[in-house]
Parts: C-alpha cells; structure tokens; sequence
C-alpha cells in the first residue's frame, strides 16, 4: 500500500526487535527462518500480511514476524482467521498452529475451516508432544506413548494430520520437516501460492521433551530409507541408492525394487489425484514395522475450489445488484408505516 | 343486520391452542393489522421448546398473547378479557387468565374425548359449570373451514390447516378491523401456491362473515387508534430492532458490519434478520460452534471492522474465554446475550434475567467490559446502537442484555431517520503514519488506544491474550505492569460513565417512600405499576436502568431520595447484589423465576406491602 518506491524487502525486514524464547535447539528456529525466508517473495507488503496462533509454545511465533499478528487463545486461532479473511480477502493470512493446538483443543475449528477453503495458509508444527505444558501426550503420540502425563504407556490411538484434512475436503495437504530447509522453504513456497486453504503439517523436533520423535525420517543415516519425496508425475522412488518405489498390486501399494519392476506397476504422482492422495495419506506405518511402506514428504494434493471468502463477495455484490446498495432509511422504516398527527 | 359498535379502551386477548395451529400467525397477524390501524400495543408470544409437541397435550399448547388500546399500553396484560381457545389443552392452560365475565371463543370440535383425556379432563369443561362466569362463543372451526373450501380441490388436512385464519376473520369482525393487510400478507406467504392463496383469503373471510351473519353479538368493538406522540410507526419485534440497530451502528460509523453466530433460542432471529440484508454489506457467518463464533468477531474486529455475536446463556458462557481475549486486546465487539431460563439448558422458550452477573463476572482474571440493556421490544433498537457507539469509541468488548420476552415481543415503533442517529467516530490511528513509532496500547484521556488495522502501512504490530506492557503492548509479566494494567483496563470501563446520559427517574416521585429499580424486560410492568400506585396517591418512584455497567455516574446520589429500593427481577436477585455491592443501601428484591414476566398486580402488592409496613 506504500507509495513510496522502496528497495525490495529481504527476510530481516520480517524480524522484530523481540528476543525468541524457543529453548536452545528447537526446530521451531529453522522454520521461522524459512518462514521469514520466504515472505520477500510472497510479492505482498509488510501490512497486507497477518500472522494468527493459537497457544502452545509454535504460537509464539507472531511475536518474531514484522507483520500484523495475534497470538489468539488455545485451538481457535483458525477461527479468528475465518472471521478475519471474510471481512478482509486480500490479506495474506497465515496460521500457526501445534498438534495439541489443531488436532486436540481446536479439531472442530480445524475441520470447518478446511471444508470452507479459505485462502489461508496454515503450518502445523507437529511434534507429537505437548511442550509448553512440560511433556504430556498429544494427538499426534503414538499409542503406548510413555509421558508424565502418561507414565505406563497411552492408551490414545494418533490422529493423521493429513488423513483428517483430507477427510475434510482439503484442497491442498503437503507434509515437510524441520532438518531439511531446502524442502520446507519449497513447500512454504507452494502452500503459499495455492489459493485455498494450505495444509502443511511439519515434523518438528522438540529436544526437550521428544527428542528424537522424528530421527529416523530427518537423520541422515536413515532419511533415503525411510522417506519417499513426492514429485509430480515423476514415480514413487527411494532407497539408499534410490533402488527401491512404489507400485501398485490392484489397490495396494508395495514396495519394489526399481530395477525388476515392471514400469507399468509404478505409482506416479499425481497431486490432482484425488483417490491416490488417499492412499498416499495412508502411507502411516511404524517405522519400526517390519515391511513399512515409507513416509511421503512433499505436495500430496492440489485442487482448485471456491473460496468462501470470494463466495462471500459475490453474495454481496448479488445482493446490492438486486435490492439495490442498502438504504438505512428504508430499512428503518419498513412496508408498514402509519402516522401519528 | 347492522350492529352496534361499543368503544373500548384496551383489550387484552390471549390466542392459544396446539403448536401447530398457527397461533403464533394468528397473533402476529392481528398485532399487524392492530398496529397499522394505530393502537398502541404489547405482545407476549409463548410457546413450548418442541417443535411439534404431541398434539393435543398441554406440553403442546402454544400461546399468544396480546394487549392494544387507543390509551399508552406498556405491557400484555396480566388478565385476559378473551381467550380463543382451539383445544381442550388450550384452555386447561389459560382459562385461569380469563378475566370474570370475559369472552371465551371455543373451538368445540378440540373438545372431542380424545382432547379432553389428553388434557386430563374427565367431563367436558363445556358442559359443566366451567363456563358460568364467561360468555362463551362456541363455533366447530373445523367444519366451518371444511365447509368453506369444500369446491377447494385441497385434502382434509390441508384445509384444517387454514383454522386459523378462520379465527382471524372472526376476531377482525369482532373488533370492526378490515383483512387487507392479512390478505396482503397470504398472498405474499403463498406466492407459489395459488391454491392455497386462495383457500386462505377465503377462510379468512368465511371468518369474517361468520361474525356478521350469525347472532353471536349484539354488538361489535371497536378500539380507537391511540393518540401516541407524533411521527411515523411501524411495529417491530425485539430481535428484529436489535438487527437494525446493528445495521445502523454499521452505516453510521461507515465500518461493514461482521456478523458471526451459532443458532440459538431465542438469538437466532437477529442471524436470520441480518442474513436478509447483505446489500447492506453485512458478512453474516453461521459459525461450527458459540466458540468459533466468536473468535471469527474476534477476527473480523482485528481487521477494522463491526464485529457482532449473538447468543443465550448457555453459547455464552462457551464464548467466555474468547470474550476475555477481546477485552485484553482491546478491540471494539458487541456480544448481544438474548437471555433464557436457565441454568444449563433450561428452559429454551422461556424469559430469564438471570444472566446479568454472567454478562458481570462470567471471565477468568479481571476482565470488566461495559454491559447496556434493552427495556422494550423496540429499545432493542437504541441499546444495540449504544452498545456499538461505546464499543467503537471506547475500544471494548459491549454486552447488549435482552431476553426471550422482548426479543419475541411487539410494540409500535417511532422509528429514528438516519440523521437523527447519533453520530460513532471508530477510533483509527491517522492514515499517513508519522515519524512517532506506534505504540498499540498509548491511550488518550479516556484510556482508550488507537486502533490499527492490517494493510496500514507502518502500523504493524502484534497483539495477544498474554499480559502487555504498558504502552508497548509486549509481552509483560512483571507483577507491577501487571496490577498497572488491570487498573487501567477497570478504570477505561468506569470513564465510560462519562459519555452516557445521567439517570433520570423514568416514572413517578422524584423523592419519596418507595423506589422501583429495573432493568431490562421489566419496564413496561413496573412502569405501569407505579403510575397506578401514584394515581392511589403513593409516592413511589420509578428508575429504570439502560447502563448497567458502569453506571451513570449520579446513580447513588438518586437512590438516596427513596426511604425503600425495591429492585424487581425475573432471577433470584443478581442487581440487587450488584447495587448493594456499589452503593450500599439497603436495596431489597422482588423475585420471580417462572420463565414468565411480572404481572402488574405482583409488582403494586409488593409496593403496596412496603407501605403497610411503614
């Protein structure tokens, strides 16, 4: 909105002057690095550009971007968005929210959000714990999960991020990780071109209270093995040596070694697919299952759909077309007046 | 045959029969037609929670009561002087109401043996000494409507169910009023149903011709228009004046106006009122859940506009914590609480005040915010535009107060031009930011901050339910920031009193014996009780409350004036505690929590009692 020609804007322009107060080692560094990273090319100005959370300790990540924010209450800060990108559809909205945060105390939110398909752009920081709160379980902790909270083991069966959005008619599901800012500075990138709501749930490492939840996928001793990167029309291929990908046995998917497969057998990616998103959000096996299917990172799902914001506008504009723009006079005064001499 | 025509002053007529007869139709369509003609009128709508309860039973019975007169009518009546009753349940459950020697008309094909069991009648009250004390018009509606559409073409049910306009003519006949605005009305209603058009004007008018041709009366009523101040009326219910009252706040101070609900009873007509009118620019938004529904206002408020939620008790209290996060940003919102008996569920349908220390104190922390309320089904009007002015020019959170019997009821209104509405100035920081670094919580005289919304250039800041410093509006959790910060929001609540009107006293003696103290629904009750009282020569005085937190400022020094403060509520007493709290006098409740409104007669025995006493 500033006139004045300005040289262009670089990721310290999206710092504040607030010290960050994540602990030491927090992968909430990387991301809000990759975050401010990427904001200069977003083409947007500082004020058009608001940053919402909810609580939890990814929430105070508003506080360290130099832009419009609101650190919201616990689980509602995709609701304070809804209400926000109705009145106001140009701004750049983004949401930052946790696994406690948008899957325990804010699931409702979360899913209504989704089917309405803002245009907003919403990173889940999942760490599969409750930090803030000093380490209890969290809808994303595996079952048997042994926390303060729960110190034989967790009874809960996890969520799956992914599948639940898209459970939810999302139009856009990618998945990321702190440890490789290449991919998730890509993936920010894309999530921030889709129109719609941008899910984008990021395996974020928490050293204090769940060190390691994430290693096998992020560590580089494991990482090929155990991670499938999703790229558009290109086959599902993995492995130390990239040797290994995915092929489909009628509905299901096992892995094959590369070399003896049959090309018609390979799952390609497709990302307008809605059906082989499905299956892909289910690629969800214990890592330390024998025979596990590998963990996809990247854009699962890609679709174009009304935005309610812009259905909003145009009701407006359909409206002030047939009624004419409003007049308080004769709204006041109604069909059925008389008068008193 | 021409019949004589008697005057009368004021009718109170109670329509009752099984929630699916169309009473409350019926009653709307005659208050209509009252008002039109240029009565002065009170309506009381009143009827189960269940949509369709079973028939016949007296869980089922739907009321509609109504009071017009050509004299100032502030309240629906307490006794009735005709009931129309359209089943044996209808009139188990009024006939009490029935003033001596009143009308009752009956519709005697409701009075069948199965109507009179489930009613729970062992012989028909009709042939028993039930009705001595009446008149009683007994009519088979249901074969006079059959009758009347029998060339209709339309099934045995379909025609039973233009009953009720069967009654609506009759009553037109009886009190000399014309049908075109019912005709009017139906022919709007079934625009895509000819036949149905067709079959109810006619009903309607067989109604009519009814009263003239049969030897029912020997003479008609009628009810001169009253001579209320002058100026241009129309009628209006509660929910529908708070609406508009929004939609004015909204045009007013040139901000859209955000709308975002849950439904609810009795809340959910404002939705369906402001959904009408988007070519005003309003963004309603039917939220997942009450907590949803706030936080979008929350939101919307955050990015510049008029952000409005509107529930009951029970959505209320699910908004408490996000109501607590508008109060520690310090944004401008309006939560409009149509209140209900409670706790809990409670009773849906019902009319309750017992929400006031809710709207008070319902909120973790210290977390005071302005409370205004509605007295009548068209204060609603001016009490939703207050709580928007105070909202916008004060940056807080605003409790609107109503209730299930104004929000439902009726009256003539004198409905303002736009120009006369009071001017709202939103508080925005200057558009061309200078070279000043902008602090979000600097306040002016009024300990009001300025108000910086997204897309304004250089005005970034970040906002949160965390305590702030001063000023700065970082993060702050020094315990004297702190204590500095919960003073200050306190006292930016109590310098409100000095933009609101000072107390009047509303009705009656300036100084004297007894003062009545309400808020809220109660007006129109206590009002007219007082006058009585003072017309019986009893200094008894009237204050009625619009400003419930904070009060105006020369509430105390009024109270003073009275040796007695009665302060009649429907609730167990919540004001009282609060005026006590305050001003430490020895106010004492009158109380009643039937989910019904005072009756006159309750409020002077307890007036009269204080006298008695003294």
């Amino acid at each position: 909105m500033s006139e004045v020609a300005t040289k262009p804007l670089t990721a310290k322009d999206f710092a504040t002057d607030q010290d960050v107060r994540w602990c030491p080692g927090c992968g909430d560094y990387s991301i809000l690095k990759q975050v401010q990273s990427i904001m200069p090319e977003l083409g947007r100005d500082k004020e058009d550009i608001v940053f919402i959370s909810g609580i939890g300790c990814s929430s105070r990540f508003p506080y360290y971007m130099n832009t419009y924010g609101m650190h919201s209450i616990h689980g509602r800060a995709t609701a304070v968005a809804s209400g926000l990108k109705i009145s106001r559809p140009e701004l750049s909205v983004w949401i930052i929210t946790g696994d406690g945060d948008a899957l325990s105390i804010g699931g409702n939110h979360l899913i209504h959000m989704i089917r309405r398909n803002f245009d907003v752009n919403v990173l889940l920081f999942n760490n599969e714990i409750y930090g803030l709160t000093k380490g209890q379980y969290s809808p994303t902790s595996p079952e048997g999960k042994v926390t303060k909270s729960t110190p034989i083991g967790s009874l809960d069966h996890p969520f799956n991020p992914l599948k639940l959005c898209l459970g939810a008619d999302s139009t856009f599901i990618a998945r990321t990780m702190d440890r490789d800012p290449k991919h998730q500075r890509e993936i920010l990138l894309r999530g921030s071109q889709h129109v719609g709501t941008s899910m984008i749930e990021i395996y974020q490492n928490c050293n204090v209270f769940n060190d390691g939840a994430f290693e096998v996928f992020t560590d580089k001793g494991s990482k090929l093995q155990e991670t499938l990167f999703l790229e558009q029309g290109k086959p599902l291929i993995f492995g130390a040596e990239r040797e290994k990908a995915i092929a489909l046995d009628g509905p299901n998917p096992r892995i094959v070694n590369l070399a003896e497969a049959n090309e018609g057998d390979l799952m390609i990616h497709d990302e307008t697919n809605r059906f082989q998103a499905q299956l892909l959000t289910s690629f969800f096996d214990d890592p330390k299952m024998e025979g596990h299917l590998p963990r996809p990172f990247g854009v699962f799902y890609a679709e174009d759909r009304y935005r309610y914001e812009e259905a909003m506008e145009e009701q407006i504009a359909f409206a002030t077309d047939k009624f004419g723009k409003g007049n308080l006079d004769k709204l006041l005064s109604g069909n059925n007046v008389w008068t008193v001499s | 045959m021409t019949k004589q025509v008697e005057e009368k002053q004021e009718v109170t007529i109670v329509f009752a029969g099984d929630s699916g007869d169309g009473i409350q139709l019926t009653g709307t369509q005659f208050t209509n037609t009252n008002a039109l003609f240029g009565n002065d009128i009170s309506t009381f709508p009143n009827y189960p929670a269940e949509i369709r309860a079973p028939q016949g039973t007296l869980a089922g019975v739907s009321g509609f009561q109504l009071k017009f007169g050509s004299i100032e009518v502030a309240t629906p009546g307490d006794d009735c002087d005709v009931l129309v009753a359209m089943n044996a349940a209808a009139f188990k459950v009024n006939i009490a109401r029935l003033k001596k020697h009143g009308t009752i008309i009956i519709n005697s094909d409701g009075f069948n043996a199965r109507d009179l069991k489930l009613a729970g009648y062992e012989t028909s009250p009709l042939e028993d000494k039930s009705l001595n004390d009446y008149r009683t018009i007994q009519i088979d509606v249901t074969k006079m409507t059959r009758t009347a559409l029998e060339d209709s073409g339309l099934g045995k049910k379909e025609m039973d169910r233009s009953r009720n306009m069967f009654v609506l003519g009759f009553l037109y006949y009886m009190y000399s009023r014309k049908l075109e605005g019912t005709i009017e009305f139906i022919k709007q209603k079934f625009a895509k149903k000819p036949d149905l058009i067709d079959a109810n004007i006619g009903v309607l008018k067989a109604g009519y011709h009814f009263g003239d041709t049969s030897e029912v009366f020997t003479s008609r009523y009628n009810v001169k228009a009253a001579s209320l101040p002058a100026g241009s009326y129309r009628n209006i219910m509660g929910n529908q004046a708070a609406a508009l009252g929004l939609i004015a706040a909204s045009q007013k101070s040139g901000l859209d106006l955000f709308y975002g609900s849950y439904p609810i009873t009795p809340a959910s007509d404002i939705l369906h009122e402001l959904a009408k009118h988007k070519n005003f620019g309003v963004r309603s938004f039917q939220a997942e859940d009450e907590i949803a529904a706030m936080c979008s206002v929350i939101g919307a408020s955050f990015g510049g506009k008029l952000g409005i939620t509107a529930s009951s008790g029970p959505g209320i209290a699910l908004k408490g914590e996000a109501i607590g996060l508008g109060i520690m940003l310090e944004l401008p919102m309006v939560i409009v609480n149509v209140q209900r008996g409670g706790p809990s569920t409670g009773l849906p349908t019902k009319t309750e005040q017992a929400d006031l220390l809710q709207a008070y104190y319902g909120r973790n922390g210290e977390a005071p915010m302005p409370i205004v309320s509605a007295s009548t089904p068209s204060d609603c009007f001016n009490a939703a535009y207050e709580a928007c002015r105070i909202a916008l020019e004060h940056m807080t959170p605003v409790f609107l107060l109503s209730d299930g019997y104004i929000a439902n009821g009726s009256e003539p209104w004198k409905f303002p031009t736009t120009a006369e509405l009071p001017s709202i100035t939103p508080k925005f920081v200057p558009t061309n930011k200078g070279e000043e670094t902008y602090l979000p919580y600097k306040r002016d005289e009024n300990l009001v901050r300025d108000w910086a919304v997204p897309g304004m250039a250089g005005y970034e800041h970040r906002i949160g339910g965390l305590e702030k410093e001063v000023d700065t509006g970082n993060v702050s959790y020094d315990p004297d920031n702190h204590e500095k910060m919960v003073k200050i929001r306190a006292e930016k609540v109590a310098k409100i009193a000095d933009s609101i009107p000072l107390q009047i006293v509303n009705n009656g003696a300036e100084k004297g014996d007894v003062l009545l103290l309400s808020w809220g629904s109660t007006y129109g009750v206590v009002k007219t009780a007082v006058k009585q009282c003072n017309e019986n020569g009893l200094a008894v005085g009237h204050i009625h409350l619009t400003y419930l937190s904070p009060f105006p400022k020369n509430l105390g020094e009024l109270l003073k004036n009275y040796t007695h403060i009665i302060v009649p509520e429907i609730n167990n007493g919540q004001l009282v505690k609060i005026i006590r709290d305050q001003f430490l006098v020895d106010a004492k409740g009158l109380n009643k929590i039937k989910g019904i409104p005072f009756s006159t007669k309750e409020i002077i025995e307890a007036i009269e009692q204080k006298f008695e006493v003294a």
